[in-house]
């Protein structure tokens, strides 16, 4: 054991140069939403990199209680946009997790998922698909505004949680493939509709295609994608995250296109970012092909206002809207002012401002499933400010804070839709 | 090490979710904002309320515990890490109430665990204002404000941290309550405690409750950037501004070396040439005389030989002259993976000295230094850039500090305008001061503390 210790401190020691940048002035503080709830400094980037450099230099014996520290983290990205110091947490922390979980071993149920289903699209399509026949059977509906479901029974997973229902038909069965060449707009893009919008916002997948057709943009939409890979990655299980990039790669490189688009903040952040920062280990030829697609993919709303320059704000009245800035948009990608101003299109809309709009939701993919408690104190934050702005919809540009937000929501029984924000552009149309 | 029993009974105190005793919670309260050595506390507690922290207080005193207070961590002189041996931490942050907003009577009273700027925004709300603004202030504590003195951009003008304190009540070793100081502007009954208490860095008792001096908020303000080819030129008029019987809220200096590390990381357009720049705002209650000020300050930079001064029109056009000062540190962070902040102030009158002095001490180093500060009271943040792992670099950071203190204490200066001693900085105290000094403060110490529980080691040493 005290071997192994001294081989997880040795690969820890690679984040060495990256740690070192930490000058632990604690202005992660400030910003990190789990700490304003637990307000325990080991919850915090500058608590989690001293304890990585701690076990990196062997002064922990204990790397189990490292890996919880680590892993109740929400991704969120808050601390690195507000740090002096430049520190690149999430990179630290995604390669952290990778190292520690490897060597900490990956739960079984987390090995049925990953490395069972999720690199098996076929397979992962196929178990969702009977799934959502039988889902009625056991849940029912919770709030018909949202559109949620809770459970029937005393189920284990689910609990207390108001949840969206999978899609009756998967966008891939509404539209298995599209492949046409660009109109008058002159683009041409490939659409990555990501594993939520398939199976749950099938809807939100198919206004993306109404509206880049409406543009004249030619769509590249093939079969057979398979998932980004956060929550493989998240997790630590680097293997699986490999081959999902490896499969989307080999499915996206048929074709040419300009951009490759999502309506996912969490997928654009993952394939932009995360695809190439997690490619170190591979051939140069390899690198290069990751670098030449992640180049390529960009958020739908920046897509629309920054290359096809169609929003043109109007003064709008109606339906007061409000807007959830996702962290992988905001915080990771800088994209934050365009789904604002396509909302302030559509004149039947009245756009307010929430307090603490990129405030982190709580989502964190898999750390909801793991921290439901924090997970649900973050997301009722979210849900006060959403309440007091006093909109009747609140739009936001990713389906998993979509499902995190439904479910705060409906459980407080708010008569408040959540939509995308593709939607409430369409509608001006 | 701490028995059993004892952690029972702290638990039965606290709560268990309050007694922090895993090794991986002990070791993410084993460091702060200074580059020191990290040391393990055995305990961490957080007490809720009031009377939690004065029985917390008291078992650690019966059970011969060192306590170490906890604010937010911030400090940049080591008053966080805890004591070598059987230290405990005892976490603020659980008391961070803000019990009153005096309207009337213009103070405050908040428990020591909230936020500084949290408490800026409260008051501010209600359209007073609470000035000393601490960089750290998102995050810092005001008991770790009190504790440390802490200063900030409008030092120059409105003070820093003492100037605001009233009122301090305070938990002994033993866990008595003592009161200090209160709500009246004018309060002379015993003792001055509240004043012994501010800057004792959790030495002579715990806080409990501060009072909190609130003013009328200034209404109008006005900013300018001023270049100057010679340093020396920059810090004259420093002086001459003061000089000329105006004082403005906020007057910073920026060196060569910061100005370029600045515009490398914003590319904002700063005068990469020039010598130093200086940052000046003024404010107050009335626009027309404000802005009489900002001409007249205008005026003094030129016949100081100001090569160019740069006057913002507008809210916006302020917030980009600031914008540089803001990105003095994240810029300076950026270029090395260790910074070490120092805080050598001197009288105003020996700026230029002062900025020759830490020059030369980098070229004889070889290390490098940027230098900007709060130049209005003479408060200087030399800041080295190096890397804490280079040990041959890190000795020689080590001698570079120890002669810019020496010059500090030459130029008539002191150790810290507002960082803290900590441990630090506690072996020069006695030449910043006297032997006797020395010796008169520990034995306050030895009356109030005798077996040294409260965070032992930090100021005047062990
Ligand atoms: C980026 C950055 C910028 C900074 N800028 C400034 C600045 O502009 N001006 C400035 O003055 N400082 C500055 N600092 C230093 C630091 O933020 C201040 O010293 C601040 O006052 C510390 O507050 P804290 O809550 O973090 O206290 P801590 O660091 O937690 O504690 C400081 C000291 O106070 C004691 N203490 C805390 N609470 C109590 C209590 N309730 N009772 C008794 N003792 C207590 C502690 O034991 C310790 O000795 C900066 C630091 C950083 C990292
Ligand atoms: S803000 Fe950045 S440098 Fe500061 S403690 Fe947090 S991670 Fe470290
Ligand atoms: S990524 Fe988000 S949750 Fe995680 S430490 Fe940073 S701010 Fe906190
Ligand atoms: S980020 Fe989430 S929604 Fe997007 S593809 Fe991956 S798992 Fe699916």
């Amino acid at each position: 054991m005290t071997q192994d210790v001294h081989q997880l401190a040795k690969m820890l020691q690679e984040l060495d140069d990256q740690m070192v940048t930490c000058m632990k002035c604690g202005m992660c503080q400030a910003v990190c939403p789990i700490f304003a709830e637990t307000m325990s400094e080991g919850d915090v980037a500058r608590g989690k990199i001293a304890l990585l450099e701690n076990l990196s230099h062997e002064m922990i014996k204990d790397p189990q209680g490292v890996q919880d520290k680590l892993n109740k983290c929400l991704l969120c990205g808050s601390c690195a946009a507000n740090c002096p110091s430049g520190v690149k947490v999430l990179d630290i922390f995604l390669k952290a997790r990778v190292i520690v979980n490897t060597y900490m071993g990956l739960s079984a149920t987390k090995k049925a998922i990953f490395q069972g289903l999720l690199t098996k699209p076929a397979l992962f399509n196929s178990v969702l698909d009977v799934a959502s026949k039988f889902q009625g059977a056991f849940t029912k509906e919770a709030n018909e505004i949202i559109g949620s479901s809770c459970s029937r029974l005393n189920m284990p997973v689910i609990g207390e949680r108001h949840f969206m229902p999978l899609a009756k038909k998967s966008l891939r069965k509404l539209e298995p493939a599209r492949n046409t060449l660009p109109g008058k707009s002159g683009y041409r893009v490939a659409f990555f509709p990501g594993c939520v919008i398939d199976k749950i916002y099938p809807h939100v997948g198919q206004t993306v295609l109404k509206v880049l057709t409406h543009h004249e943009v030619g769509i590249y939409m093939p079969a057979g994608q398979a998932c980004c890979g956060i929550p493989a990655l998240a997790s630590g299980d680097k293997d699986s995250f490999d081959k999902l990039v490896k499969r989307n790669l080999e499915i996206f490189e048929k074709e040419n296109f300009d951009y490759l688009l999502t309506a996912c903040a969490t997928c654009t952040a993952t394939m932009h970012e995360l695809w190439p920062l997690m490619s170190g280990d591979k051939t140069q030829s390899m690198r290069d092909r990751i670098a030449a697609l992640s180049a390529k993919v960009m958020d739908i709303n920046q897509f629309l206002v920054d290359v096809l320059k169609v929003a043109h704000p109007v003064e709008g009245h109606g339906t007061k809207v409000t807007y959830h800035d996702p962290c992988h948009l905001k915080k990771s990608l800088k994209v934050s002012e365009q789904p604002r101003a396509l909302l302030k299109t559509n004149p039947n809309v009245e756009f307010v401002e929430m307090a603490e709009p990129d405030r982190c939701c709580g989502s964190g993919g898999s750390f909801n499933l793991q921290h439901y408690e924090l997970s649900k104190e973050i997301g009722t934050r979210k849900r006060d400010n959403i309440v007091a702005s006093g909109a009747s919809v609140v739009t936001t540009g990713c389906p998993a804070c979509m499902m995190q937000i439904s479910d705060m929501l409906s459980q407080h029984q708010d008569r408040i839709a959540v939509k995308h924000v593709i939607e409430v552009y369409a509608e001006t149309l | 090490m701490i028995s059993t029993s004892l952690l029972t009974e702290f638990k039965n105190l606290l709560g268990k979710d309050n007694v922090l005793d895993s090794e991986s919670d002990r070791h993410a309260y084993s460091y702060d904002a200074a580059v020191l050595d990290a040391v393990i506390p055995e305990l961490v507690l957080r007490p809720t309320n009031s009377e939690q922290l004065g029985k917390t207080v008291a078992l650690c005193n019966e059970n011969n515990l060192p306590m170490t207070v906890r604010g937010a961590g911030t400090n940049l002189s080591g008053g966080t890490i805890p004591t070598k041996e059987h230290g405990v931490v005892i976490l603020t942050n659980g008391l961070n109430k803000i019990l009153e907003i005096n309207e009337q009577d213009l103070y405050a009273v908040v428990q020591p665990g909230v936020v500084t700027a949290k408490f800026a925004a409260e008051v501010a709300k209600r359209g007073l204002f609470y000035p000393p603004d601490p960089g750290s202030q998102a995050v810092s504590t005001l008991g770790g404000n009190v504790s440390e003195n802490a200063g900030g951009l409008r030092g120059l003008k409105y003070g820093v941290t003492k100037d605001y304190v009233m009122g301090v009540n305070f938990w002994n070793v033993e866990g008595e309550y003592i009161k200090s100081g209160g709500k009246t502007v004018k309060c002379v009954s015993g003792f001055n405690l509240s004043q012994l208490m501010v800057a004792s860095e959790g030495t002579l008792g715990v806080f409990d409750e501060i009072i909190l001096k609130l003013v009328p908020p200034p209404v109008a303000s006005k900013a300018m950037l001023a270049e100057f080819n010679d340093i020396n030129k920059a810090s004259e008029t420093v002086a001459a501004i003061i000089a000329n019987k105006i004082v403005p809220c906020t007057l910073e200096l920026l060196d060569n070396a910061t100005i370029n590390y600045v515009e490398d990381y914003t590319k904002a357009g700063l005068p990469t040439d020039a010598a130093a720049i200086l940052l000046i705002e003024v404010d107050g209650g009335h626009m027309a005389l404000v802005e009489d000020d900002a001409e007249k300050v205008l005026e003094i930079c030129k016949k100081n030989g100001a090569r160019r001064v740069q006057m913002a029109k507008d809210a916006a056009e302020k917030n980009k002259l600031w914008e540089a000062r803001r990105n003095a540190l994240p810029a300076l962070a950026r270029a090395r993976p260790t910074t070490v902040l120092e805080d050598a102030t001197v009288p105003r009158s020996q700026v230029p000295a002062m900025i020759k002095a830490i020059n030369d001490v980098a070229a004889k180093y070889k290390l490098q230094i940027g230098t900007f500060g709060h130049a209005g009271d003479g408060n200087l943040h030399p800041t080295i850039l190096t890397d804490k792992r280079d040990k041959e670099e890190f000795h020689r950071v080590e001698q570079a500090v120890d002669e810019i203190f020496d010059v500090a204490l030459k130029l008539g200066g002191t150790l810290s305008g507002e960082h803290g001693i900590g441990t630090a900085k506690s072996k020069w105290l006695e030449k910043e001061t006297t032997k006797a000094t020395i010796i008169y403060s520990r034995k306050l110490k030895k009356a109030v503390d005798p077996n040294y529980l409260l965070n032992p080691g930090k100021i005047i040493g062990g």
